[in-house]
C-alpha cells in the first residue's frame, strides 16, 4: 500500500505551468527526496499535497484516499503534517505553547471554550516530552522569538512530529542552517521511526542526498529523473539540469 | 491573585453609585457598563480574531429593535422579548457570519459594513415595523426575579450583573483551548489549517458568539433608554464602538472596557462645558495612536512595567 499517490497533476498560474503532469508514488515508510533547481516547483507540489492549492487537474491519493479536493486541515486530520520552507511559527508564544498548538490540532479539545487551557497539565506535559525529543526541553519556557533560527528550525519539525503524522512533508528542513546545526537536524530526521513515511524537498543536494532511498528531479514541474541515489546522480539529465554541467 | 483583583474590581463597581450620589452620573456608570459589553463582543472579532469589522452595530441595534418591536408589537414579557432578541440576532449574526467571511482583511471590512448599512436603512425605510425616523418607543424596564429596576441605582445593578456574567464568560473564552485556536488562526492561519484547525469554522463561531454578546448589549440599551432609533444601527455607532476597542487596546480583556468608560465619558460629560467636543475626542484619538498604538490598556502597562525596571 502507498502512503501518497500523485497520478497526473497539474497546476498552472498565468498558463504558466508549475506542475505540469506529475505521477509518483511513494511507499509506505519510504523516504524520498525531491530535488530540483529554484524554480522547478518544489514547492508548489508540497501546496497541492498538502492542500494549500488546489490542483488544476489529477489526483492526490493519501493512503489510498483522493484528497485533491480536501482542505488542508481535513488532510491533517488524515495523518498528513508538513514543515514549511519559511517558518511560520508563533513568535510571541513560548516553544510548549507552540507544540500545545500542535498536539490540540488533532483533538477534539481545540473546540472546547468552557474551561482553561493551561489548566491542561497533561497537554502540557506530553508537549514538553515532544521538546525533550528534539533536544529542545530545557528552551520549553522561552519565546520562539528569543531562540537561534536553528532552534526554530527544530521547533517546526518537532510540531510536524507532535501530530504524529503518517505522512510527513519536510520543506528544505536543512536551509540556512550552519555546518553543525545541519548535523543536529539530520540526526534529528534520522532518528524519525519508520511507520512515518517522510517526502522531503531540498534545494542542495549534497546535504540531503544520505536521507533518501529514493529521488525525484523535478524540472519546470516535470518529473524527469527518478530511481535510487546512484541511477539519479549518473543520469546525464540530472547533471544537464540541476549539475549545470 | 486573578481571582482577587476581580473581586476587587467588582466591590469597586458596586460601590460606584453610592460614591458617584448623584443620578446623572449613575445613569452614566449604566451606559458605560453596557458600552463596555458591546466593545468587549466587537473585540472577540477585532482583538482575538483579527476580525476588523466595521458593521458591529448591526446586533447592538437588531438586538434592541427586536427586544422593543416583540414587547410593543406582539406583547411579550420581557423575559420572552429578551431572549427571543438574543436568538434572532445569534441566528442573523449566523448568516452574516457566512456572508462576511467569504473575505478578509479590508474586503471582510466592507462586507460587514454594507450589512450594517442594509439594517440601517430597514431601520429608516421599513416605518411600519420599526417607526422609521421616530423609532419604537413607550417600553417600560422590566422587572428580572420580581425586582424593580426602573430607578437608576438599581438599574446599574442589573447592568453590573450582567456585565460581570459577560466578562467572566469572554474571559474564560479567550483564555480556552479553543480562544487559543482563535488566536493562532489570527496570527498564522496557514499553519492553523496544516495543523488540522478548520479556520473558516473557528471565525464563524466566534462572530457569532461576538454577535451574540452584541445582542446582550442591544437588549439592555433598549431597557435603559426605554426607546430605539435607527442611530444605534448607523456607521456611528459601529465606528464609535471600534474605537472603543482600538483605543482601550484590542486583544486585551479590560481595553474594551476602559475604551468604552473614555468614549462615553468624553461624550457625556465633555460635552456639557465643550461644544465641540468630538474634536477633543478627535484628539484624544490621535494621541492615543501616536504615544499608545497598542491602545491604553498594553501601553500603561508597558509604561509602568519600564517605570519600574528603571535604571
Amino acid at each position: 500500500m502507498t502512503a501518497l499517490a500523485l497520478r497526473g497533476l497539474r497546476k498552472s498560474f498565468g498558463g504558466l505551468p508549475a506542475t505540469d503532469d506529475v505521477t509518483l508514488e511513494i511507499a509506505r515508510g519510504e523516504r524520498r527526496l525531491i530535488i530540483g533547481p529554484n524554480g522547478a516547483g518544489k514547492t508548489t507540489l508540497f501546496n497541492l499535497i498538502s492542500g494549500d492549492l488546489e490542483p488544476d487537474a489529477g489526483s492526490v491519493l493519501l493512503f489510498g484516499e483522493e484528497v485533491a479536493h480536501l482542505r488542508p486541515d481535513q488532510r491533517a486530520q488524515r495523518g498528513l503534517a508538513r514543515t514549511y520552507q519559511i517558518i511560520t511559527l508563533f513568535p510571541k508564544s513560548t516553544l510548549v505553547e507552540n507544540i500545545v498548538l500542535a498536539l490540540m490540532g488533532l483533538s477534539p479539545l481545540r473546540w472546547h471554550c468552557w474551561h482553561g487551557l493551561a489548566g491542561r497539565r497533561d497537554l502540557y506535559d506530553q508537549a514538553r516530552n515532544v521538546l525533550e525529543r528534539v533536544g529542545l526541553a530545557q528552551l520549553a519556557a522561552r519565546r520562539v522569538a528569543d531562540v537561534s533560527y536553528g532552534e526554530k528550525r527544530r521547533v517546526e519539525i518537532a510540531m510536524a512530529l507532535a501530530q504524529q503524522p503518517r505522512l510527513l512533508l519536510l520543506d528544505e528542513p536543512l536551509a540556512g542552517l550552519s555546518a553543525e546545526e545541519r548535523r543536529t537536524v539530520q540526526d534529528l530526521l534520522e532518528a524519525i521511526p519508520r511507520d512515518i513515511s517522510i517526502v522531503m524537498i531540498e534545494h542542495d543536494m549534497d546535504t540531503a542526498l544520505a536521507f533518501a532511498e529514493k529521488i525525484t528531479v523535478l524540472h519546470y514541474g516535470k518529473v524527469i529523473v527518478e530511481g535510487d541515489r546512484a541511477h539519479v546522480v549518473a543520469h546525464p539529465r540530472t547533471r544537464e539540469v540541476y549539475l549545470g554541467a | 491573585m486573578r481571582y482577587a483583583s476581580s473581586i476587587a474590581a467588582l466591590v469597586a463597581l458596586a460601590a460606584l453609585p453610592f460614591a458617584l450620589g448623584n443620578e446623572y452620573y449613575v445613569n452614566l456608570a449604566s451606559q458605560v457598563l453596557i458600552a463596555a459589553i458591546f466593545a468587549m463582543s466587537l473585540n472577540l472579532l477585532v482583538g482575538y480574531g483579527g476580525m476588523t469589522s466595521l458593521g458591529h452595530a448591526a446586533y447592538l441595534g437588531v438586538g434592541a429593535y427586536a427586544t422593543a418591536w416583540l414587547t410593543l408589537r406582539l406583547g411579550l414579557g420581557p423575559l420572552g422579548a429578551g431572549a427571543a432578541a438574543l436568538a434572532i440576532t445569534t441566528l442573523m449574526a449566523g448568516f452574516y457570519g457566512v456572508l462576511a467571511l467569504r473575505a478578509s482583511g479590508l474586503g471582510f471590512l466592507m462586507i460587514t459594513l454594507a450589512l450594517g448599512q442594509i439594517l440601517w436603512g430597514l431601520a429608516y425605510r421599513w416605518v411600519g415595523v420599526t417607526g422609521g425616523d421616530n423609532g419604537l418607543s413607550g417600553l417600560a424596564r422590566p422587572a428580572p426575579l420580581g425586582i424593580d429596576i426602573t430607578g437608576a441605582r438599581p438599574f446599574y445593578f442589573f447592568a453590573l450583573a450582567v456585565f460581570a456574567v459577560a466578562f467572566a464568560l469572554v474571559a474564560l473564552f479567550v483564555r480556552s483551548p479553543f480562544g487559543a485556536s482563535l488566536q493562532g488562526a489570527r496570527d498564522q492561519p496557514r499553519r492553523m489549517r496544516a495543523l488540522g484547525y478548520n479556520v473558516w469554522m473557528i471565525r464563524w463561531i466566534t462572530f457569532v458568539l461576538a454577535g451574540f454578546w452584541g445582542a446582550v448589549a442591544g437588549v439592555l440599551y433598549v431597557y435603559y433608554n426605554n426607546f430605539i432609533s435607527p442611530h444605534a444601527l448607523s456607521l456611528t455607532q459601529s465606528a464609535e464602538v471600534l474605537l472603543m476597542v482600538i483605543a482601550g487596546g484590542a486583544a486585551t480583556l479590560t481595553g474594551p472596557v476602559v475604551g468604552a468608560a473614555l468614549v462615553v465619558v468624553m461624550k457625556n460629560v465633555v460635552s456639557a462645558y465643550v461644544e465641540r467636543w468630538t474634536l477633543l475626542l478627535g484628539v484624544v484619538f490621535v494621541l492615543i495612536v501616536m504615544f499608545l498604538p497598542d491602545g491604553l490598556v498594553p501601553g500603561v502597562q508597558r509604561l509602568y512595567s519600564r517605570w519600574r525596571t528603571r535604571p
